[in-house]
């Protein structure tokens, strides 16, 4: 695997996409790629977030750890973006991520990221977007979530069911 | 030999009994009492000619006596040469009578010859003897005049290094004096001679006509009279010239110094414009002398031939009126001309004389500071330093700052010597003074310090020294390893001496006989210095362990650890170590392989390329020794190219390196030159991305092929800096690898004898001196990309240790590290555990801490006072604290302000609203 094939993988990110490939190839080349066995965490709840990992191989769990013991939300396959809020704003980790098998992945490191976007204003407009986008979506699920809740608390039906989300 | 032996074998019966190698044990009542030799206190006469007497009389009168005895045969080969051309060569009276011999013409010639050889010879070896045993006197007595300079700089007050900078000091020692060495062989040797000379010769003239004789020497009173005139005004300045060349000294020194505060200021030119005005000065008093010392000749000379001008005129006459014989004018003529070089040298010796003399004076002045220590404390040698007990009674001390502040005001306390105290105040409130007047390293204007009824001003050195503990907030490191750093505590006097064979041991004699004859101290630097006892262990072996526990109590274990693990180790010094290291290094890799980790450290194998490493690395697969291999410039290693030209790789790693330059330039071009990104992830550096873009253009036209040699070189240089595991630019594929593998192998097998001498091989079964503690044991690479290796393969590698015992050994290793000039190679936090650990390591009855921890970061801090506390229990702490708060735990707090002691008790009673102690706190 090298840098070309690794920012082939980045572009496909939508967050990435609109990016200029030179800076985009320099996101790739300041990432480094790190191996995980099975079981071993890419990252911990609670933890400050200080990278974004792009799966490159195998398989990731997305895990809540919640006062009832842990409890997977999720599961995230190769070409996929996790934790990519972690390297936007100062959060702690909201979930941990586990592997599942052996699992490779690239990655992207919070501050050398940040500066870039900091520089180069066209990868914070397209970032902007993205999360623009997202945020539409999230909007309109949570209008039909928010009816669904209103249906039923009017039949006085069961719970609203669980959204999956890391 | 024998006299500093006895020295140090009775020091070490007072100090170690029972220790002495092959010395049974001796009771105190059985010891021959044998007090040390105290070394010799010297002082320093106010006069150079004192200074000479004092010391050097005899050699003085020896010295005369030897050229005096010289004469006899200087007067038989001047007169010798007429003999063999009046009588031997023009003689007509043969055979001629020689010590009641008959020799015919030839025989006698050459039996005179023979004679005027030998007195050649003879006089040869006078000369040869008078001016070595010159030398001699003159170097043992600058040996003695320097030695006294150093002893006397020992007992400075503080204060004056406050005030003075060392750089006026240094010429005073090293260059000033330097010419005080010969002039100490002529001072009375030249003017005897010379003057004996030019008497003998006045009184012959005399002899011979008294009118003309008393001509001749006529103007030497006038010359007597005016000389030293013209010399004061000389003297004059050159005293000046001396006291503005320390100035130049001085602002070197200040500008090494400050050089930050130079260029952050931009004061450059007012610094250049100072210098320069200062470089003026020497130049006008320089020229100043010139002009003077040369008029001074210009004047000599004038009178000089002033003498022939009478004879001519005067005598002449005389000889015309038939006053005077013809033959007599000549005769004085050339005997005038004879008394021209004596009373040369003595003009010119009365030049240097005066020269030396202002030297002499100036030095010594400046080496008169007031508030000296006595060098008596300072030298004496007690025949038993016994431990400090009872009370520190500090009675109504003050200390006035030489402008007459007073900045400790009549402060009364006692301190037990089990006690734990704690002094707190604002900065400038006099704790800090307090603190060296506790450790006496000032003096108190007034008051009284006792320490167990013992007067503190009568207290030698040797007691303090060895007594007390003391550390401050910046303290100074020797450059040298941290190990000797922290010895030094431990070297007070030497102890056991050397064993010498026989002409090592003549050798030592004859230094030690010098030393003596120059007044100079007669101990052995070769000698053990150590003393064990009072570190409270029998050996080296007890030593190093409790060197490991003051330095776990200070919590500066882990860093000496990190730095043992970076250090080196001379395997031919300790094979024992290296042997057992090397177990470490296949204990590792089992251990890797037990805990299913191999993958986080790619291990060397010489059959496989370590894509963990670099290129060059791989190459080398080795840790060059000295600059040959340095992997940084391995690219242009001849021996590298050769191998790369004959299998064919130069083209193929200058077309990667094409790629590299490629990739790098798409991806850095936009970025500001000065971004962190270029020294962070670039092969290239921003200053050099125009000339790789040009040549990146030559290569689109004609490929790589088509490039000049040094484009080439340029692009080389890019592959060897690759790591496959962490580069994926895509070059360093599984083909490459291999051919890179071939070319280790016939690097290796091709390099020339003398170059194999550069590198250290990767060597399974070897240790590999020049390659760090912690790359001999992992024999690889920790893995790029691998999660957890940056924090379990230290820590594996720490339980193998421990597993092994090896831990102390390394160490070991970390304090053998250098702390470079002044500590700076380590962070204050560092200096200022070394300096505790130093005060500890000598278990003093009374530690003083002057804000020794003010460098250390909060939860460090805490740990560190801990630590302090339980090894200094049961024995006296004065702590001055940098920050009030950390007072809560002692028994006991002094609070300074304005000089006086304002408060003092439990830190509970004192932290109540309004108090002082409260105000300090709260100002934190």
């Amino acid at each position: 695997m090298s840098l070309v094939q690794e920012y082939e993988l980045l572009r496909r990110v939508p967050m990435f996409a609109d990016i200029e490939p030179a800076r985009l190839k320099l996101v790739a080349f300041m990432s480094e790629r790190v191996g995980f066995d099975d079981g071993k965490l890419l990252c911990r709840q609670g933890d400050p977030g200080d990278a974004a990992y792009l799966i490159i191989e195998g398989e990731v769990e997305i895990v809540l750890e919640g006062p009832a013991g842990p409890l997977t939300v999720a599961t995230i396959g190769a070409n996929e973006i996790v934790a990519e809020m972690a390297i936007l704003c100062d959060t702690t980790r909201n979930a941990s991520v586990r592997a599942k098998g052996r699992v490779v992945a690239l990655r992207i490191s919070k501050e050398p990221f940040v500066r870039m976007v900091r520089e180069f204003p066209a990868m914070a407009v397209s970032i902007m977007r993205e999360l623009a986008n997202r945020l539409d979506s999230t909007n309109t699920q949570l209008s039909a979530a928010l009816s669904e809740v209103r249906r039923l608390r009017e039949g006085a039906g069961a719970p609203a069911s669980q959204e999956a989300g890391a | 030999m024998k006299a500093m032996t006895a020295a140090a074998s009775s020091a070490d019966a007072v100090l170690r009994p029972g220790l002495l190698p092959g010395v049974a044990p001796q009771s105190d009542a059985e010891r021959v009492p044998q007090p040390p030799i105290p070394p010799e206190v010297s002082n320093l006469e106010s006069s150079v000619y004192r200074f000479i007497l004092k010391h050097s009389m005899k050699q003085q009168i020896l010295l005369l006596l030897l050229t005096l005895s010289s004469f006899p045969f200087l007067y038989y080969s001047l007169d010798l040469p007429k003999t063999i051309v009046n009588r031997a060569i023009g003689g007509k009276h043969f055979p001629e009578q020689l010590l009641g011999f008959e020799f015919d013409q030839v025989p006698y010639l050459m039996i005179l010859c023979a004679a005027f050889l030998a007195l050649v010879f003879i006089n040869g070896a006078f000369k040869y003897a008078i001016n070595t045993f010159k030398g001699q006197i003159g170097e043992r007595m600058l040996r003695r005049f320097r030695y006294s300079l150093y002893q006397r700089l020992l007992c400075f007050p503080l204060s004056y290094f406050h005030k003075n900078s060392s750089a006026q000091i240094i010429p005073m020692i090293t260059v000033e004096c330097e010419q005080l060495g010969g002039f100490i062989g002529d001072a009375f040797n030249l003017p005897l001679f010379q003057g004996g000379q030019l008497l003998t010769m006045i009184l012959f003239m005399f002899m011979q006509d008294p009118i003309l004789a008393a001509a001749a020497i006529a103007l030497y009173p006038v010359q007597g009279y005016i000389i030293p005139k013209l010399q004061f005004k000389v003297n004059q300045l050159a005293k000046q010239r001396v006291r503005t060349v320390r100035q130049v000294a001085d602002r070197v020194q200040e500008s090494a110094a400050g050089i930050v505060e130079i260029q952050a200021n931009d004061t450059v030119k007012l610094n250049l414009t100072d210098f320069a005005h200062v470089l003026g000065r020497i130049y006008d008093i320089r020229f100043e002398i010139y002009k003077r010392k040369f008029f001074a000749k210009f004047l000599n000379n004038f009178i000089g031939q002033l003498t022939p001008f009478f004879f001519y005129s005067l005598g002449g006459y005389l000889v015309i009126k038939g006053d005077l014989s013809f033959g007599a004018l000549v005769a004085i003529t050339v005997a005038q001309k004879d008394l021209a070089s004596p009373w040369k040298e003595l003009l010119d010796f009365y030049q240097i004389k005066e020269n030396s003399r202002i030297t002499y004076e100036q030095i010594v002045e400046q080496f008169q500071p007031s508030g000296m220590t006595d060098a008596k404390l300072l030298l004496a040698e007690p025949e038993q330093v016994m431990p400090l007990t009872g009370e520190l009674s500090v009675a109504n001390v003050s200390l006035d700052e030489d402008d007459k502040s007073r900045v400790v005001d009549a402060v009364s306390f006692t301190v037990q010597l089990d006690e734990h105290v704690a002094i707190i105040g604002q900065s400038g409130s006099g704790k800090s003074e307090l603190a060296l007047l506790l450790a006496r390293l000032a003096r108190p204007s007034s008051g009284r310090i006792t320490v167990g009824g013992l007067d503190f001003a009568e207290l030698p050195v040797a007691v303090i020294g060895r007594r007390i503990g003391y550390a401050a907030a910046m303290p100074y490191l020797f450059a040298g390893t941290l190990r000797d750093n922290l010895l030094l505590a431990l070297r007070h006097i030497p102890l056991r001496p050397p064993e010498y064979d026989e002409t090592l041991g003549r050798e030592r004699e004859r230094q030690l006989y010098e030393a003596r004859r120059s007044g100079n101290i007669d101990f052995d630097l070769q000698a053990d210095w150590i003393d064990y006892r009072s570190a409270g262990v029998s050996g080296p072996a007890e030593l190093t362990e409790r060197i490991a526990e003051i330095l776990r109590r200070l919590d500066f274990e882990e860093d000496i650890y990190g730095l043992g693990l970076r250090g080196r180790l001379d395997p031919a010094a300790q094979p024992e170590l290296a042997q057992r290291l090397l177990e470490a290094r296949r204990a590792l890799e089992q251990r890797l392989v037990a805990e299913g980790i191999t993958n986080l450290v790619e291990t060397y194998d010489p059959e496989r390329y370590n894509s963990n490493a670099t290129v060059a690395e791989n190459l080398l697969f080795g840790t060059p020794i000295g600059p040959t291999f340095e992997l940084d410039a391995l690219a242009d290693n001849i021996h590298v190219r050769r191998v790369l030209d004959q299998l064919g790789l130069t083209d193929d790693l200058v077309e990667a390196g094409r790629q590299v330059a490629a990739t790098m330039t798409e991806m850095f071009a936009g970025l500001p030159p000065e971004h962190e990104f270029f020294e962070q992830f670039s092969f290239i550096g921003a200053h050099e991305l125009p000339e790789f873009a040009s040549v990146l253009a030559a290569a689109e036209n004609g490929g790589v092929g088509g490039l000049d040699r040094q484009q080439r070189d340029k692009l080389l240089s890019l592959p060897f800096k690759l790591i496959a595991a962490r580069h994926r630019l895509g070059i360093l594929e599984e083909g490459m690898q291999q051919r890179l593998l071939e070319a280790r192998r016939a690097f290796r097998e091709s390099l020339p004898d003398e170059a194999r001498s550069q590198i250290e091989f990767f060597d399974p079964a070897r240790y590999n001196a020049a390659a760090s503690l912690q790359d001999n044991m992992l024999f690889g690479k920790i893995a790029y990309g691998e999660a957890d290796a940056v924090a379990r393969v230290p820590q594996v590698l720490r339980d193998v240790l421990e597993a092994l015992s090896l831990r102390s050994a390394v160490m070991d290793v970390g304090l053998d590290y250098h702390v470079g000039t002044a500590g700076s190679r380590l962070s204050l936090a560092q200096r200022q555990r070394a300096a505790i650990a130093r005060a500890l390591l000598k278990r003093p009855d009374l530690l003083i801490l002057n804000e020794a921890t003010s460098g250390l970061d909060a939860p460090a801090q805490t740990k560190v006072a801990a630590g302090l506390r339980e090894e200094m229990a049961g024995r006296g702490l004065i702590w001055v604290l940098h920050r009030a708060s950390l007072a809560r735990n002692f028994a006991r707090v002094l609070v300074m302000s304005g000089g006086k002691l304002q408060e003092q008790g439990r830190f509970e009673e004192l932290d109540r609203k309004d108090s002082l102690t409260a105000l300090l706190m709260a100002a934190e």
